[in-house]
């Protein structure tokens, strides 16, 4: 009698995934395969330049392009209120250029036509008289003095900085460094990145004027937040806005923002009363859209002579672009990166963080990674590292002498955030086994005298994923909960709709496992909507890993309010008391005699055909949960590779991944997770990187400059699990997505250091490209800072 | 088409001159008329609404628009319509049946070989291209043949033992067939 939940696809099964049946057979539904009638074509103009003034924009040889129906410039949004937008961090960013162009790549003007070929044709034939002003392409430059501003657009801005936030205990940190036996020092570049999904972003507007509602088909990760801000920005009313995100081909981040092109397409529909679809090209997503990182550390431990880590001081300096438009809760201006060291056992921090303008695409907390906790993970495991070489201690034995404790939990971080659970020494110690640490290292020193340079290096670190609780977490004022609504039908299937939005994560197969492992509905009933704000719950959406610890607990959370008036329902048709019957998976039973019973889809009939007097009929609930605290994964990654000394070039031998990220809902999918992170790791500390020349010109503007790995270079990955569940969360999950991207680079980098040990090089920064390395190699000094720049002027 | 009408463009957009072609696409023939520079990606997706095929960077380099010309892998976003006049053009929506999925589809299912799905069309038809010459391919060979074809989500691992997995789907398929033939 008995239902064997993993054959109803409940908690722990690796189902197949419901959204490949789609996807397999070319029949997904992504923003570009959206056709409506009567539909005209958007394509924008960007600026060649990266700072200089607009002296005139002539727009007459692209109106005489028979096709084309609209030219947008900065001049026409401005006559609507509509030349600039707010961003989601308080500042201001110009959706169409007026004034000046503050990065290459921003939007100056669009042009609205018959077929994208005529409005690319069109873009081309408008011309814009610039004047040429100087660049600031780094924070140095930026806080330089005399340097030029780059925000002289708003009153008070004399100068291009952001922000100057600090979190920490500074007299207690400079006491514990006052005491130290020994202070490490390492400074840090993480480099521009870009998230760059395949897919790049777009819209397709419909503005009915019959009927005054707009419905804005996007590829955004967060729809319900589009839906406020477009009511905020186009005084459209809320209810007359419907935002629907289909099938999104990726996202890692880029597709939270609000970009230029959503909001044009959103007047020119209004303008001319007919749907405009805006299909970004891939330079025009490379060099305007959400990058990530791009952030300079100088960062200290202080420490006992024996490994144990005293102290931190941490400062850094992150480049934003021209604009503040960073999507993260508000309080945080340098997002979560105060979250470095939470895995260690440290009594005092502080950290100093300095935000300011440049002539680049604005962004910067973006690309798999839940508010900058990337930077802070990969500046912690690099510090640990450094701080083992310098005492001569091993890099697996200081990590496992400063690891909290598993019976030291809830834990306070040294910046003040609170862990809650975790077996850290034993998830290294998985890993070391699986790489097979020791023998590793005797082999390191075989090859040693045979020329060869073998490396070993360790990250390991716990997350906070999830944002948020409403304490703490907001963006724009809105609290970061989240939503699961749920219709069970009168044959006992059911549609399951949330405030997240899949965008490869695979909700449609997970979410249903949620509510087969709460009700036994086998997945197979359920059905999985997201993403259209007309339909679905209000919520947050999907990045920062906080689809399950949020909107999932909420899908739980509602599955037992289904459950409970079940429970009413089931006690009716025994015609015993709700206190005599018990739950097992699916069916009520009377407790006294156990084959007494109904299930869950008998229950489900009765409330639309048989409730006892005085309920109300049907089977359906929402439930909005808001989180008492994040969820903290921890992650052991430890790479080995071997460095070619003639060349520079590094391959990687082995991958092992040991990843804790409490109940697995579906194991299949959390490996997938965690591969697809494994990789973006490596790509970063391997090749991946976005850099800018002295005029502000973007390197990396397409997939020929901006090189991301393939199969061919990609390595293996052997994966371990530990499953320490979530104390809080409704069953035991953690957040996932994001943990290899974030503890992943350290890895690599620490391996390919590890192999040059010998020489004294204490750091080469990301990305460890071949002449990178055999320049530290062969001239053993440090190779610091974003490539091009170090041969520049 | 009925031949009740015929709609009538109300003005003119373009005078550009166009080329007539035939191309066979998934077995079926279709003529168009185009301008020369559409490209063939365009001519799939928008001219015949085959929306399996996707752009994704417009530079020959992520594969996402990758299809079957004549059998062998192209980067449909780098060629003309017109190029493809008389050829056999294969697109992801010609590898199932009304039925059966095919074997590559049933492998990127079974192991999890895609999330987002979006390269998924163009890592089947290259693999479909590769398994077709190859029908025993190694690991490393398999990573060979992808190395056009971008991915973002899955780190490959699993694209690799999907395809693995078609290729031992289809020999042992094959394997049938041919003891069939000798039986029968």
């Amino acid at each position: 009698m008995t239902i064997d939940e993993i054959k109803i696809g409940g908690l722990g099964a690796s189902r197949h995934r419901v959204e490949d049946n789609r996807f397999i057979r070319g029949k997904g539904n992504y923003i570009d395969d959206i056709s409506l009638p009567g539909m005209l074509h958007m394509e924008i103009l960007r600026s060649p330049l990266a700072h200089a003034r607009i002296k005139s924009v002539d727009t007459s040889a692209a109106w005489a392009i028979p096709g084309v129906r609209l030219v947008l410039t900065g001049e026409l949004m401005a006559s609507r209120n509509l030349a600039w937008m707010p961003t989601l961090s308080y500042d201001t960013q110009a959706v169409l250029a007026t004034d000046k162009v503050r990065f290459q790549g921003q939007e100056v003007a669009c042009v609205v036509a018959d077929d994208p070929y005529i409005a690319k044709d069109a873009c081309e034939a408008i011309i814009v008289d610039y004047e040429p002003l100087a660049v600031i392409v780094n924070p140095t430059q930026a806080m330089a003095d005399g340097a030029p501003v780059i925000r002289d657009d708003k009153e008070n801005q004399h100068d291009n900085a952001i922000f100057d936030w600090e979190i920490g205990d500074k007299d207690g940190t400079d006491r514990a460094f006052a005491d130290a036996d020994a202070i490490s020092e390492l400074e840090l570049h993480y480099p521009r990145s870009h998230p760059s999904p395949i897919e790049t972003c777009g819209s397709v507007a419909d503005f009915n004027r019959s009927t005054s509602k707009l419905t804005l088909y996007m590829t955004s990760q967060a729809p319900h937040i589009i839906r406020a801000a477009v009511a905020m920005v186009a005084e459209l009313p809320e209810h007359m806005i419907r935002v629907v995100s289909p099938d999104l081909g990726g996202g890692f981040g880029n597709k939270v923002p609000i970009y230029p092109g959503y909001v044009v397409s959103v007047l020119a529909s209004i303008l001319l009363e007919r749907p405009v679809k805006w299909i970004e090209d891939k330079t025009g997503n490379l060099i305007s859209t959400g990058f990530g990182r791009d952030i300079y550390l100088r960062g200290q431990l202080a420490l006992r002579k024996d490994g144990k880590i005293l102290g931190v001081r941490m400062h850094t300096d992150s480049d934003h672009g021209a604009f503040f438009s960073d999507a993260q809760p508000s309080k945080f201006k340098i997002g979560l990166l105060h979250s470095a060291f939470a895995c260690y056992d440290i009594p005092v921090a502080h950290l100093t963080a300095r935000g300011v303008y440049t002539n680049k695409a604005p962004g910067g907390v973006a690309y798999r990674c839940s508010f900058r906790v990337t930077e802070a993970m990969f500046f912690q495991e690099r510090m640990v590292q450094a701080a083992a070489d310098d005492l001569g201690i091993d890099q697996a034995e200081i990590r496992r002498l400063n690891f909290v404790s598993d019976d030291d939990f809830p834990h306070r971080t040294p910046f003040g955030f609170l862990t809650d659970s975790g077996q850290y020494r034993k998830c290294l110690d998985i890993g070391l086994e699986a790489i097979g640490y020791e023998d590793f290292l005797k082999q390191k020193e075989e090859a040693k005298k045979n020329g060869r340079l073998l490396g070993i290096g360790i990250s390991t670190m716990t997350e906070p994923l999830g944002a948020g609780n409403s304490r703490e977490f907001d963006i724009l004022g809105i609290k970061m909960f989240d939503s699961a609504e749920l219709r069970v039908h009168m044959t006992g299937k059911a549609i399951l709709r949330t405030g997240a939005k899949s965008q490869g994560q695979g909700h449609e197969t997970t979410w249903a496992q949620i509510v087969a492992h709460e009700l036994g509905i086998p997945a197979e009933d359920i059905v999985v909507e997201e993403g259209d704000t007309d339909t679905a719950p209000f919520g947050m959406g999907t990045y920062a890993s906080r689809s399950t610890p949020v909107a999932g607990a909420a899908v739980s959370m509602v599955s037992r309010k289904i459950r409970a008036k079940a429970r009413k329902i089931a006690a009716h048709l025994l015609e015993v008391s709700e206190e005599d019957i018990d739950w097992e998976l699916g069916r009520f039973f009377v407790r006294s005699s156990p084959d007494t019973g109904v299930t869950i889809q008998e229950c489900a009939v009765a409330a639309y055909s048989n409730v006892p007097d005085g309920m109300e009929p049907g089977l359906e609930n929402n439930a909005y949960y808001d989180p008492p605290n994040l969820t903290w994964p921890f992650g052991c990654y430890i790479t080995t590779v071997e460095v070619d000394p003639g060349t520079g070039v590094w391959d990687v031998l082995s991958v092992v991944a040991v990843d804790d990220c409490g109940v697995r809902i579906n194991p299949m999918i959390v490996e997938g997770q965690i591969m697809g992170g494994l990789a973006e790791a490596y790509a970063m500390a391997s090749m991946q990187f976005i850099t800018f020349d002295v005029e502000g010109n973007c390197v990396g503007s397409n997939y020929m400059d901006y090189l991301l790995p393939t199969a061919w270079e990609t390595p293996g990955f052997e994966l371990h699990e530990v499953v320490t569940p979530c104390p809080h969360h409704p069953i035991g999950a953690k957040g996932v997505g994001e943990c290899a991207t974030v503890g992943g680079p350290a890895a690599f980098v620490n391996a390919v250091l590890d192999a040059l040990k010998d020489t004294g090089v204490r750091n080469i920064d990301m990305p460890l490209l071949p002449d990178r390395v055999y320049e530290a190699l062969t001239e053993h000094h440090d190779v610091s800072g974003a490539p091009p720049l170090r041969t520049g002027s | 088409m009925t031949g009740l009408f015929t709609k009538v463009p109300p003005e003119p957009t373009t005078d550009a001159e166009v080329r007539r072609i035939t191309v066979s696409i998934n077995g079926n023939q279709h003529t168009v008329d185009v301008e020369p520079r559409l490209l063939l990606a365009h001519l799939i997706r928008q001219g015949l609404d085959l929306t399996g095929t996707h752009t994704g960077c417009d530079t020959a380099n992520c594969g996402a628009c990758t299809v079957l010309f004549d059998g062998a892998p192209v980067k449909s976003c780098t060629m003309f319509a017109v190029q493809a006049e008389g050829h056999e053009i294969t697109t992801v929506e010609g590898l199932a049946t009304a039925s059966e999925l095919h074997p590559i589809q049933e492998g990127f299912k079974d192991e999890h070989g895609l999330q987002c799905g979006f390269c998924t069309p163009g890592m089947m038809l290259t693999a479909k291209a590769l398994l077709d010459e190859n029908p025993d391919p190694t690991e490393d060979e398999v990573r060979w043949a992808l190395s056009g074809n971008f991915c973002r989500c899955t780190g490959y691992q699993n694209i690799v033992k999907s395809v693995l997995s078609a290729a031992a789907r289809l020999r042992s398929q094959s394997a049938i067939d041919e003891e069939e033939g000798e039986t029968s």
